[in-house]
């Protein structure tokens, strides 16, 4: 069973690979829109690599209004 | 008419096949630039059905394969038409829209959509008018009109509900949520899944396969197993009209067409 810092830990990981950032710039409290310069496209772009990575579904709802990788970290672990 | 290049889409014949590519910024978003030339592909569909076997829709737009109607000319519509205009107006495109899904749907041809990334709304409908659905891995799928105080109105909710579950219908239509390949197919709305980039490519194999079929027994069968829900498409036209008339809707494609953002009623 993976903890909730092994989750944000892997979320960090995926999104610093797939949209080019370097891992140490990434911290759970950022905001992901900003960090990654990334809009509302590119952001359901990364839910889907998140779904296809832990195996779940994740509603898109249940990201609104989500922009920090701690949070979207703790909604990922609510369905693990 | 075996090439066709337009502002909003294009077609070619390869291999036997009509391959349309829908090609408009920001993400083919269907509105009065698009339908006419749809409406020409419906009107060549026939002379050319007599040489071909299939017909692949793609998209050219790295974002997906069409993110719906063009809501900022649906908005801008309903600015302009007085009161009185507006339901007729907007009952005519949607009759032009129906024919053109209706006819694809139809079509003497095995029809394929190749999608990728944004299959929302009026693209998941065009997609949905098609026999197989060939997803890239990234694609996702959604019906947000809700969102917006509206219904699916290119003929989605009936042609869905002929092809899957009650239940997939109401999740998809009442939640208004996006969901992914994996999903789709385990629901039956996708046929083949397709790594990143390759869904043209395993559309075109099947398209080979297909035509190894005898056009008469493969246009037979489709006739006998897809029957067109023609009542309920009739049914959708209304529901549409009589809820696009209602202040929620303008609200909310207001707040649509103010957003600088790609998908403003995403995350």
């Amino acid at each position: 069973m993976r903890s909730l810092q092994d989750t944000t830990e892997e979320i960090l990981e995926l999104a610093a690979v797939h949209f080019k950032v370097p891992r140490a710039r990434l911290q759970p409290g950022d905001d992901f829109f900003k960090k990654l310069g990334i809009n509302s496209l590119q952001a359901l772009d990364l839910l889907t690599r998140l779904e296809q990575h832990f195996q779940i579904e994740l509603p898109d709802y249940e990201l609104q209004g989500v922009s920090d990788f701690r949070t979207l970290a703790e909604r990922i672990q609510s369905r693990l | 008419m075996k090439n066709f290049r337009g502002k909003a889409l294009s077609w070619d014949v390869v291999d036997g096949a009509i391959e349309v590519t829908l090609d408009r910024a920001p993400c083919n978003e269907i509105g009065l630039t698009t339908l006419p030339e749809l409406e020409k592909l419906v009107a060549a569909l026939d002379t050319l059905a007599k040489e071909l076997h299939a017909l692949i829709i793609t998209s050219a737009r790295k974002e997906g394969f069409c993110a719906g109607a063009d809501l900022r000319e649906l908005y801008e519509f309903k600015q302009k038409l007085p009161p009185g205009e507006l339901r007729s107006g907007l009952r005519d495109f949607l009759e032009r829209i129906h024919t053109v899904m209706n006819a694809l749907d139809a079509a003497p041809l095995t029809t394929i959509a190749a999608v990728h990334g944004v299959v929302f709304g009026g693209g998941f409908e065009l997609a949905l008018t098609c026999d197989l659905i060939i997803a890239d891995k990234m694609a996702r799928f959604c019906f947000p009109e809700l969102r917006l105080g509206l219904i699916p109105g290119f003929g989605g909710i009936p042609r869905l509900r002929r092809d899957v579950g009650n239940g997939v219908v109401r999740d998809l239509l009442l939640t208004g949520r996006s969901i992914n390949t994996t999903k789709a197919q385990s629901a039956g709305l996708v046929s083949q899944l397709a790594g990143e980039g390759d869904a043209m490519r395993v559309a075109r194999a099947t398209a080979a396969q297909i035509r190894k079929f005898d056009r008469a027994t493969a246009i037979a069968a489709k006739r006998f197993i897809k029957p067109i829900p023609y009542d309920e498409l009739r049914r959708e036209i209304e529901i549409f009209c009589d809820l696009f008339e209602r202040p929620a809707v303008e609200a909310g494609l207001q707040k649509f067409v103010e957003s600088a953002d790609a998908l403003p009623y995403l995350p």
